[in-house]
C-alpha cells in the first residue's frame, strides 16, 4: 500500500503524485509517440479515432462531468467544428487557422446555448441542449450556400510547408499534440481555483454561491470551453471523414458522446479517454466475432446499437462510475489486500431525495 | 381570395389536430412516469414503436381481428413496460435521476436494434390492414374549397379523446387512479398509507406504455410500422415542457399545441422549419415560461 | 457603527408572510444568538441576508453599505460568510477541496493563467493552501484533510461547513444551527470554537439556536422571533425569563 507523505504544498499542487506515475506515465507518452512507427498503418487510423473520440469526449466531460450540466446535443459542438475547419480550408486558410476558428466558433455557440439556459435546471438545461442539438443539424442541412447541406462537402487537405497533415503519421501526431495539450490545460484548470468552481457548481449551487461563484460566468466558462474542446475535435474528425454531411452529426451521435464518459468514468479525465477506447472497440470487437460467431448474428445491422445499449444497461446497473471507477477499485482492492472489504463500494440508496429540488 | 386563406388554415389545423393527438398520447405517457418517479424516459417512442409492432404481429402476421388486435397490442406492451420497470428500474430506486435517464437511454437503443432483429419485424416498414377506408370525409364545402379530414385522422383523434377521458376519470375516481396520484406526489407518505408503492409504480409504467402503444398504433396507418418510428417520440419533449413538465393535462394541451404549430409551419415558412418548428418552440418556453402553460416553479428550501 | 443593520426587513412568499417586518442591529466583534420556535423565520433572514432570497419590503445594511440588492454571490465578496442547516458540502471534493472553495473570493488570477497553471497561480495556490491550514489548525481536522465529504461522519462535516466559511477570511459569520445533530461533547467543542472564532479571528457571529445551553454559553445578546416578527431583544438572562418568549415556546 502507498503512502503519499506531502512535506511541502508543493506535492499537493503537483500533478503527478508520487514517482511511480511519473514513470507510467512517461511509457504512455513514448508509446504514444512511437505507435505510428510500430504499428499497421490501420491501426495508427485505429488510434487516431479513438484520440478524436477522447478529445470530444473530454469537452462533454468538462461539462457534464465536473460542472454537472447535463448536455444531450454535444454533437452539435462536434458538428459545427467539422464544418467550420472544412469550409475554412476550402476558403483557403493555412493551418493551424481553422483549427483555431472551429475551436473557437465551436466556442461561441456553446456561450449562445449556455447564456440563456443558466437558470434552467438540470433536466430542463439537458432538454434544452438536445432541442439546440436538433436546430443545428437542420441548419447543417439548410444552409447549402455554406455547408452544401446534404449533398455532402468534401473536406480538403490540411497543408504546413507542403507537408499532408490530414492524412496517415502527420496526422496521428497532430492529434496526438492537441490531445495533450488539452489534457495538460484540463488538469491545470482543475487545480485552480476555475476547476474547483465548477466542481462546487456540480455539487451544490447555493453553497457554490455563497462561496463567492458567480455561476453565470462559471456555467458559460464551462459550456465555452466544453464546446471549443469538442469543436476542436469534430474539426480533426472532419478529416478522419474526408466527406461531411449532417447525417454524421445527429442526435445518435450526441448520445452516443454522452454513453462515452459515462461507460468511461463520469467525473475523472481518464473515463473520456476509456470510454473513446470502449466506442471505438466495439465495432473492432463485432468484426473479430464474425469470425466466431455464426453469420446469423453478426451480420445483423442492429448487433452494434444493441451491444451499445445493453453495455451501457449494464454499467449503470453494476458500474456506475464506470470503466475508470472499476479500475480504481480494482487497484484499490491490491492495495488493500487481503483486508479489502467488499461492502467497501456498496451504494447508498435515499428513498425520499427529489431531485426537482437541486 | 379570404375564404380559400381561412379555410387552407383550418385545413392545417385540423390536419395537425390528429398529429398533435399522437404528440399528445406519448406525452401523457411520458409525464405519467415522471410525475410518479422523476425517471425521464427517454424509450418512450420506443415503447410506442413496440406497441405498433404488436399490433402489425397479431393482425397482420398471426391474422387476428382488427379490433382484437389492437386491444392484444395494447395488453402487451403495457405487459412490456410492467415487466421493464420491474427488472430493469427497480433495482436503481434511490438513484440519481441521470442514472435512471442514462438507463432509459440504453433501452431505448436496445429496444431499437432488437426490433430489428426479430424475425418478420426487421428492418424494412410494414403495414397494418385496417377498416379504415382512405375516402376522405368533407366537413364543409364543396369542389375545391373543401374542408377534409381523412377518417384515420378522426380516428385519431376520437380516440385520443376517449382514452383522455378514460384516463381522467380513472385518476380521479378508481382506487388505482387515486393510489396512483398519491405515489406522484408524495412516495413517504403513500408507503405510511399502506400503498405498495413499489406495485404501482409497476403499475405506472404499464399504464405508460399502454397509452404509448394506443398512440403506436394510431400512427401506424399515417407513418407506417418501422423499427425507427420511436423518433416521433422525441416530440414528447416540446409536449411535455409547453405544458408544464408535472402536468397530465398540460401534457395533452402541448401535444395539441405542437401538432397545429407544426402544420402551420410546414405550411407558412421556409422549408426546414418544420422539423425543427417544434424545437424552436421548446427553447422559447424554457427561456421565457420555464414553467410551461400548467405547471408550477419550485425552489429548493436551505 | 454597527456592522449590520437590519430595518423593517419583510418577505412573503405565496400568502404566508415569514418575515414581517424585522428590525435588529449587531455590532463588531458580538455573537448574537437569533432563537425562536420553529418556522419563526429564523432562516429564512439568513436567507435574506446572504441574498438567497429578495425581500419584499425592508433594508439591509452591512458595514455601512446597502446590500438589499446585491447578487448572491457577491455576498462572500463584501465579508459575509455562512453555515447551512442541512449541510451543503462538496460531497465528491476531499475537505481540503471545499475549504480551498472557501478561498475562491481571494482568487486573482484569471482564466488563461490557470489554463497555463503559470508561477503566479502557484504561487497563489501556496497561499490559499497556508490560509486553510490556518483554518484546518483552529477546528483540528488534520486528520480529515484529504477524506472525501460524503464518507465523513454527520459530526465532523458540520465543522468542515464552518471550516469553509472561515476561510473565506469573512467579516461576519451566520451559523444555521451549529449543534444540530452533534452530541453533547461535540456541541462543547463548538461551543470553545465559536469563542475562539469571536475572540482569536475577531468575527462577528450571528447564530441560530436551539440548543439553550449553547447560546447562554456563547452569545452577547439574543433577538427572539416568532411568527416571522421579533418578540424580543437582550441580554441571555433576560431572554430566559421573559414571559413572552416562554409563552411562545411553551403556550399558556
Amino acid at each position: 500500500m502507498r503512502f503519499l507523505f506531502k512535506t511541502r504544498y508543493e506535492h499537493d499542487i503537483r500533478l503527478f503524485k508520487h514517482g511511480g506515475a511519473v514513470f507510467w506515465y512517461g511509457l504512455l507518452l513514448a508509446a504514444l509517440l512511437l505507435a505510428p512507427w510500430l504499428l499497421d498503418s490501420y491501426y495508427v487510423g485505429q488510434l487516431t479515432q479513438v484520440m478524436i473520440f477522447a478529445l470530444a469526449g473530454l469537452g462533454l466531460m468538462v461539462l457534464t462531468g465536473y460542472t454537472g450540466l447535463v448536455s444531450l446535443g454535444h454533437a452539435a459542438f462536434f458538428g459545427i467544428g467539422a464544418y467550420t475547419e472544412a469550409v475554412l480550408l476550402e476558403r483557403g486558410l493555412p493551418f493551424p487557422l481553422p483549427l483555431l476558428a472551429a475551436a473557437g466558433v465551436a466556442a461561441g455557440a456553446g456561450v449562445l446555448i449556455g447564456r440563456p439556459t443558466l437558470r434552467l435546471a438540470g433536466l430542463y438545461l439537458a432538454i434544452a441542449t438536445f432541442a439546440f442539438a436538433l436546430i443545428v443539424e437542420e441548419v447543417l442541412a439548410r444552409w447549402e450556400s455554406v455547408t452544401r447541406g446534404n449533398n455532402g462537402l468534401p473536406v480538403p487537405a490540411s497543408r504546413l510547408a507542403g507537408l499532408d497533415l490530414s492524412q496517415g503519421r502527420p496526422f496521428y501526431y497532430l492529434t496526438a499534440a492537441v490531445l495533450v495539450l488539452v489534457v495538460l490545460g484540463l488538469l491545470n484548470l482543475l487545480r485552480s481555483p476555475t476547476g474547483r468552481a465548477l466542481i462546487a457548481i456540480r455539487d451544490s449551487e447555493i453553497a457554490a454561491q455563497s462561496m463567492g461563484v458567480r455561476l453565470s460566468r462559471y456555467k458559460t466558462t464551462a459550456f465555452a470551453l466544453s464546446a471549443g474542446i469538442t469543436g476542436c475535435a469534430g474539426a480533426l474528425f472532419a478529416h478522419k471523414l474526408g466527406f461531411l454531411s449532417p447525417e454524421s452529426f445527429t442526435v445518435l451521435q450526441s448520445l452516443e458522446l454522452l454513453v462515452l464518459v459515462v461507460v468511461g468514468g463520469l467525473g475523472s479525465l481518464h473515463g473520456a479517454i476509456y470510454g473513446a477506447l470502449f466506442v471505438v472497440a466495439l465495432p473492432q470487437g463485432i468484426a473479430i466475432a464474425r469470425d466466431h460467431l455464426p453469420d446469423a448474428i453478426t451480420s445483423q445491422p442492429g448487433l452494434e446499437p444493441l451491444l451499445f445499449g445493453l453495455i451501457l444497461i449494464l454499467f449503470i446497473l453494476f458500474e456506475p462510475y464506470g470503466i475508470y471507477g472499476r479500475w480504481l477499485k480494482v487497484k484499490f482492492y491490491f492495495q488493500l489486500f487481503p483486508v479489502y472489504k467488499r461492502a467497501t463500494f456498496k451504494r447508498q440508496k435515499t428513498y425520499t431525495r427529489s431531485e426537482r429540488l437541486r | 381570395m379570404g375564404g380559400s386563406a381561412v379555410l387552407q388554415f383550418l385545413q392545417l389545423a385540423i390536419n395537425g389536430t390528429a398529429i398533435g393527438c399522437i404528440y399528445a398520447l406519448v406525452a401523457l405517457g411520458f409525464v405519467l412516469i415522471y410525475k410518479a418517479t422523476e425517471v425521464v424516459n427517454f424509450a418512450q417512442g420506443e415503447l410506442m414503436m413496440l406497441g405498433a409492432f404488436f399490433g402489425y404481429t397479431f393482425v397482420s402476421i398471426w391474422g387476428a381481428p382488427y379490433w382484437l388486435g389492437m386491444v392484444g397490442a395494447v395488453a402487451a406492451t403495457a405487459l412490456f413496460g410492467a415487466l421493464l420497470e420491474r427488472v430493469v428500474l427497480r433495482p436503481m430506486v434511490g438513484q440519481p435521476q441521470f442514472a435512471l435517464v442514462m438507463l432509459t437511454i440504453g433501452v431505448g437503443f436496445l429496444a431499437r436494434s432488437a426490433a430489428t432483429m426479430v424475425p418478420g419485424w426487421g428492418t424494412g416498414t410494414h403495414a397494418i390492414a385496417t377498416p379504415f377506408s382512405d375516402d376522405a370525409i368533407v366537413l364543409a364545402g364543396a369542389g375545391d374549397g373543401r374542408l377534409v379530414v381523412s377518417p384515420i385522422y378522426l380516428a385519431v383523434i376520437v380516440a385520443t379523446l376517449l382514452l383522455v377521458a378514460l384516463l381522467a376519470l380513472f385518476f380521479r375516481f378508481t382506487r388505482y387512479g387515486v393510489a396512483m396520484q398519491a405515489v406522484s406526489q408524495n412516495q413517504l407518505a403513500a408507503y405510511y398509507m399502506g400503498i405498495p408503492v413499489k406495485t404501482v409504480f409497476m403499475g405506472i409504467w404499464g399504464l405508460s406504455a399502454g397509452v404509448a402503444a394506443v398512440a403506436g398504433l394510431l400512427l401506424a396507418p399515417i407513418t407506417l410500422v418501422e423499427a425507427s418510428m420511436g423518433f416521433i417520440g422525441l416530440k414528447a419533449f416540446p409536449a411535455a415542457v409547453l405544458g408544464g413538465f408535472g402536468s397530465l393535462p398540460g401534457a395533452v394541451a402541448g401535444g395539441l399545441i405542437i401538432g397545429i404549430i407544426e402544420a402551420l409551419a410546414g405550411f407558412y415558412l421556409p422549408a426546414g422549419f418544420k422539423d425543427v418548428a417544434a424545437y424552436i418552440v421548446l427553447l422559447l418556453v424554457l427561456l421565457l415560461m420555464p414553467q410551461g402553460l400548467f405547471g408550477r416553479v419550485a425552489r429548493k428550501k436551505v | 457603527m454597527s456592522l449590520l443593520t437590519v430595518e423593517h426587513l419583510s418577505v412573503k412568499f405565496g400568502g404566508i408572510q415569514a418575515v414581517d417586518d424585522v428590525s435588529f442591529r449587531v455590532e463588531p466583534g458580538e455573537v448574537l444568538s437569533i432563537i425562536g420556535p420553529n418556522g419563526a423565520g429564523k432562516t429564512t433572514v439568513f436567507n435574506l441576508i446572504s441574498r438567497i432570497y429578495d425581500p419584499t419590503g425592508g433594508r439591509i445594511a452591512f458595514d455601512g453599505q446597502d446590500i438589499t440588492a446585491v447578487a448572491p454571490h457577491a455576498v462572500a465578496g463584501l465579508g459575509i460568510a455562512r453555515t447551512f442547516q442541512n449541510i451543503e458540502l462538496f460531497d465528491n471534493a476531499t475537505v481540503l477541496q471545499n475549504l480551498l472553495l472557501g478561498r475562491h473570493v481571494h482568487r486573482r488570477v484569471n482564466l488563461w493563467q490557470e489554463l497555463l497553471f503559470t508561477p503566479a497561480v502557484r504561487r497563489q495556490e501556496v497561499a490559499h493552501r497556508e490560509q486553510a491550514e490556518r483554518v484546518i489548525d483552529l477546528l483540528e481536522l488534520q486528520h480529515h484533510r484529504d477524506t472525501l465529504v460524503h464518507n465523513l461522519p454527520y459530526g465532523a462535516r458540520k465543522v468542515v461547513e464552518v471550516a469553509r466559511a472561515l476561510c473565506t477570511e469573512p467579516k461576519l459569520l451566520l451559523m444555521d444551527e451549529p449543534s444540530s445533530g452533534l452530541n453533547v461533547e461535540e456541541t462543547e467543542d463548538m461551543a470553545f470554537w465559536i469563542e475562539d472564532i469571536k475572540k482569536q479571528l475577531g468575527v462577528t457571529v450571528i447564530m441560530v439556536e436551539h440548543d439553550m445551553k449553547l447560546v447562554s454559553e456563547v452569545s452577547d445578546r439574543v433577538l427572539v422571533l416568532n411568527n416571522g416578527r421579533v418578540l424580543a431583544e437582550g441580554g441571555v438572562r433576560e431572554m430566559q425569563s421573559d414571559p413572552r418568549v416562554i409563552e411562545a415556546y411553551f403556550g399558556k
